[in-house]
């Protein structure tokens, strides 16, 4: 089935199988395979990505579901050469270990970031009248649904609370 | 290079690059996404088959019938593999069980076919397709009850004694005023490590060619040649990164054979990334145990019995968890002894997770100790610090080649503000929070093992380090970096490191806490030949040569490195082996944990508020991700210690909770900020960069610390991990 997806600012139009998920679509179809698969069952995050701007497990959604959509990868977020701000704090707070989460945490992240400045409360925000904090805590609990088996939780936080403090 | 003396000052000893916390050089890569772990090789592969895991559905007997042909029939299909027609195989030394099972099954989801397909999707809905009979036969999957036919385990290098007697236990036991005598458990862990184990393979002719995930490349290459009856030098085996192993990928596993057989009879490249509810029952794991401690003190706290006991399962063939070990080294005690016990269990195989032995050795015998340090009304810190011994306690003759253990314990006390902490438990609350602060030892021993390096230098003075050392997660590439460029006196921009490859030489793998010292003690003694031969080629005495800046100085004479190499290319290999420094001297790393956690007082939830590690092991080459390696290790520790267990069930044996929603392993919501500090140490007697392992010493005895903060802040000890609420709910103090 045709589907045609927006990956990173550049349009893609794909002849996929309906059972394909939009992760299988951006690693095995467009080969772009930053984004990880875990798990394939919605359990770890390591496929986060942003669709339209709103992080999602892409192993839990099919690509064909997903027509005209905007997909951000952490393709898109920055190279090697010219890191995304996130991707350098990570670098700089060793905010990783194996890599395999990462992906997922860093997209997680950038999200996270704009969920609490549009003042979207969580499990563990005190007040709903006002907006939430960007506190460690707030970030902990939104960040819970990436898994990092290497325990990498200190550093990934130091490096969100990093970002959100130049940002606030 | 072989060490067979204690180092001396030596290159590395400017760390003016090694010893400094270094962001990683990989880090741009990982954290792009553009580091290419094993299944994304699109850039080697262009069009790969998909190959899909069939799971044996019991745990024991045989397949009778296996149905193929509404498989074979779907859309898409390229081939099935199955013992019945995959040909002769051998089994990997490494592994207890076959990797490919038919028709006699030994675990539940031992592989049992493949089934390749043009894609994924058709790979997966015709493997749903597979129909398969199996007489199922009674197995033995409940540790406790087979304890009465478990035997003394086979020993060997790694398992050490089965059981070791020092002067008269039972006769000090007795008479000891102050006795403990307790058991302790604890369950089946999952590495649960985040990429699963996957693999491309590819033939040319005969020779096959692997890009797959494994800590152990020489290993691993050695066992698929063996099991696939061929040469070692007709298989490669490729893995540059690794998204995480902790003990998983040490061996050649099923990924890897069946992508190699896929890839045979579909006569097409083959990928295999074993699915999530696989893994834990497919592979192997840390086996359960069950430990009996037996402490005797004098009233001073001076303990003068310690005996540890320890039972764990395993398939016919396999090994024990050999959770003693430690025992027999961290605490002083005139009469001592140990004794593993194993049983036969038809459970899948049991085998090394992240520090195996110390790792649920510890758990058990830190809270012991910190049983004991009450009973005995003493400070757990004092009592652990009367009980230091500077030699082995089996063998006064053996001084340890560092032990700053009383130093560590001291330095974690100060900084955490132990002095706060109260004696007796329960009696600290801040609104509905009940608190409790605890500590226990950590405590790992250092491994020498024979490492080899390659090291390039051409005429711009770049320096190509090759090895088939593996970076898990665990800094190598940096480390390895840093090495070369302090040896060769290069700024780490001129480095160039490649690793995880069988052609390159062969190293000490990642395994053991044992990679970071020996790997990069390897690369070091590739460099001295480097130095060497850079020096012969510019007519310098090799001895004067130094090396620094990109250049190499003799008096005032200053030639660029690179123009060594003007002729061409000059390349040097070498590897580091060992001596008996390790036999004349103890080499182990030290550490303590220091821990605050917070029990709601009514609904029993405990939340770690605060954790500290003080390690002492060797030089810390980097110091950034050094602390990665400990904080990581914590991290896992405090999962052993609150929420991980592999559920077994005990009729049909097998793990009941094998993906990741049902295993729990620690998320961000769990961990607080953690804390670590190195002592400021070398260790002459470890190799040429001083260093020791440090990657396994965080996971050990953090466990157990945890479970004493429970017990400080509730007064309920608990001694059967996990410790989940369930097992303390109902004695929680009265909420008044
Ligand atoms: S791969 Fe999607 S949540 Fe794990
Ligand atoms: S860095 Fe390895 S799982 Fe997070």
């Amino acid at each position: 089935m045709k589907v045609r997806l927006v990956v990173n600012g550049t349009p893609h139009e794909l002849n996929l199988d309906t059972r394909t998920s939009l992760l299988d679509a951006l690693r095995e179809h467009l080969h772009l395979t930053g984004t990880k698969k875990g798990c394939d069952h919605g359990q770890c995050g390591a496929c986060t990505v942003l669709v339209d701007g709103v992080r999602i497990n892409s192993c839990l959604t099919l690509a064909v579901m997903h027509e005209g959509d905007r997909v951000t990868t952490i393709e898109g977020l920055g190279t090697p050469e010219r890191l995304h701000p996130m991707q350098a704090a990570f670098v700089r707070h060793d905010g990783y270990q194996c890599g395999y989460c990462t992906p997922g945490q860093i997209c997680s992240a950038i999200a996270v970031l704009d969920e609490i400045n549009e003042g979207i409360p969580s499990h563990v925000t005190e007040r709903l009248d006002g907006a939430p904090e960007l506190s460690a805590d707030e970030l902990r609990e939104r960040m819970t649904g990436n898994v990092c088996r290497c325990g990498a939780y200190s550093n990934i936080v130091d490096a969100i609370s990093e970002i959100a403090g130049s940002r606030a | 290079m072989k060490f067979d003396t204690p180092a001396t000052t030596n290159p590395i000893d400017r760390l003016k690059v090694v010893g400094q916390p270094l962001d990683r050089i990989d880090g741009p890569l990982k954290t792009t996404g553009t580091a290419p772990y094993a299944y994304e090789r699109h850039d080697v592969v262009a069009d790969p088959a998909y190959g899909h895991v069939v799971g044996a559905a019991i745990a024991k007997g045989r397949i009778q019938r296996m149905d193929l042909a509404a498989a074979r029939h779907a859309p898409g299909v390229l081939a099935i593999v199955t013992a019945a027609n995959a040909g002769t195989l051998d089994k990997g030394s490494f592994n207890t069980a076959r990797l490919l099972g038919g028709p006699d099954i030994e675990h539940y989801h031992q592989a049992v076919a493949l089934v390749v397909a043009e894609s994924f999707e058709q790979a997966r809905a015709a493997a749903e397709l597979v129909r398969i009979d199996y007489a199922p036969e009674p197995g033995s999957f409940n540790l406790r009850a087979a304890a009465g036919s478990a035997t003394l385990p086979h020993e060997n290098d790694i398992t050490g004694p089965a059981e070791t007697h020092v002067g008269d236990f039972t006769e000090a036991f007795a008479r000891a005023p102050v006795t403990l005598d307790e058991t302790y458990t604890t369950p089946d862990h999952s590495h649960a490590m985040m990429e699963p184990h996957a693999t491309l393979a590819q033939w040319d002719g005969d020779r096959l060619t692997v890009w797959t995930s494994n800590q152990m490349i020489a290993w691993a290459n050695a066992d698929l040649a063996k099991t696939l009856g061929l040469p070692k030098e007709k298989v490669r085996v490729v893995s540059p990164f690794i998204g995480g192993g902790f003990g998983g990928k040490l061996f050649l596993r099923a990924d890897v054979l069946l992508a190699a057989l896929g890839a045979r009879a579909a006569g097409r490249p083959v990928k295999v990334a074993l699915q999530r509810p696989l893994i834990a029952n497919n592979t192997t794991h840390r086996p359960a145990t069950i430990q009996r401690i037996r402490l005797g003190a004098e009233r001073d706290g001076t303990i003068t019995a310690i005996a540890h006991e320890s039972l764990s399962g395993d398939l016919k063939g396999g090994g024990p968890e050999t959770a003693v070990n430690q025992t027999r080294l961290l605490y002083a005690g005139r009469n001592r002894m140990t004794a593993m016990r194993l049983a036969v269990l038809d459970l899948p195989e049991g085998n090394a997770m992240r520090a195996p032995g110390e790792a649920p050795g510890m758990m058990a015998l830190e809270i012991a100790m910190d049983e004991m340090a009450e009973k005995l009304g003493l400070d757990p810190v004092e009592f652990r610090i009367r009980n230091d011994t500077q030699v082995d306690p089996e063998n006064p003759q053996r001084p340890f080649s560092s032990r700053p253990f009383i130093e560590c314990l001291r330095l974690g006390a100060e900084r955490f503000g132990w002095s706060a902490r109260s004696p007796r438990p329960g009696q600290r609350r801040e609104g509905q929070w009940l608190i409790g602060m605890a500590m226990a030892a950590a405590f790992r021993n250092n491994l020498l093992m024979k490492s080899g390096a390659r090291v390039r230098l051409d005429k711009a003075g770049r320096v190509t380090v090759e090895t088939d050392m593996t970076d898990i997660g665990t800094g190598s590439y940096t480390i390895i970096a840093q090495t070369a460029a302090e040896t060769m006196g290069v700024p780490m921009e001129q480095v160039v490191v490649r690793l995880g490859d069988s052609e390159f030489p062969v190293s000490a793998g990642s395994g053991g806490q044992f990679g970071a010292n020996n790997a990069t003690s390897g690369v070091y003694a590739a460099c001295v030949k480097l130095r060497e031969e850079v020096a012969r080629r510019l007519g310098f005495n090799s001895r004067e040569a130094e090396f620094s800046d990109g250049e190499v100085r003799v008096g005032n004479r200053t030639i660029a490195l690179g123009a060594a190499a003007a002729e061409g290319e000059i390349v040097a290999e070498d590897f580091i082996e060992y001596g008996d420094l390790d036999k004349t001297h103890q080499q182990s790393t030290f550490g303590a944990h220091f821990v605050e956690v917070a029990v709601d007082r009514a609904t029993g939830e405990a939340r770690i508020r605060r954790m500290l590690a003080v390690c002492a092991a060797g030089r810390i080459l980097n110091p950034k991700s050094a602390r990665s390696q400990v904080i990581g290790a914590m991290t896992m520790g405090a999962g052993a210690a609150l929420m991980e267990e592999l559920a077994v069930d005990t009729r049909r044996g097998f793990f009941v909770n094998h993906d990741l929603a049902g295993y729990e392993v620690p998320v961000h919501a769990d961990v607080p900020h953690q804390e670590v500090i190195f002592l400021d140490e070398t260790d002459p007697f470890s190799s040429p960069m001083k260093a020791k392992g440090v990657g396994e010493l965080g996971i050990c005895g953090v466990g157990a610390a945890v479970a004493n903060a429970i017990y400080s802040a509730t007064g309920v000890r608990i001694r059967d991990y996990p410790i989940t609420l369930d097992k303390y709910l109902d004695r929680l103090p009265d909420v008044a």
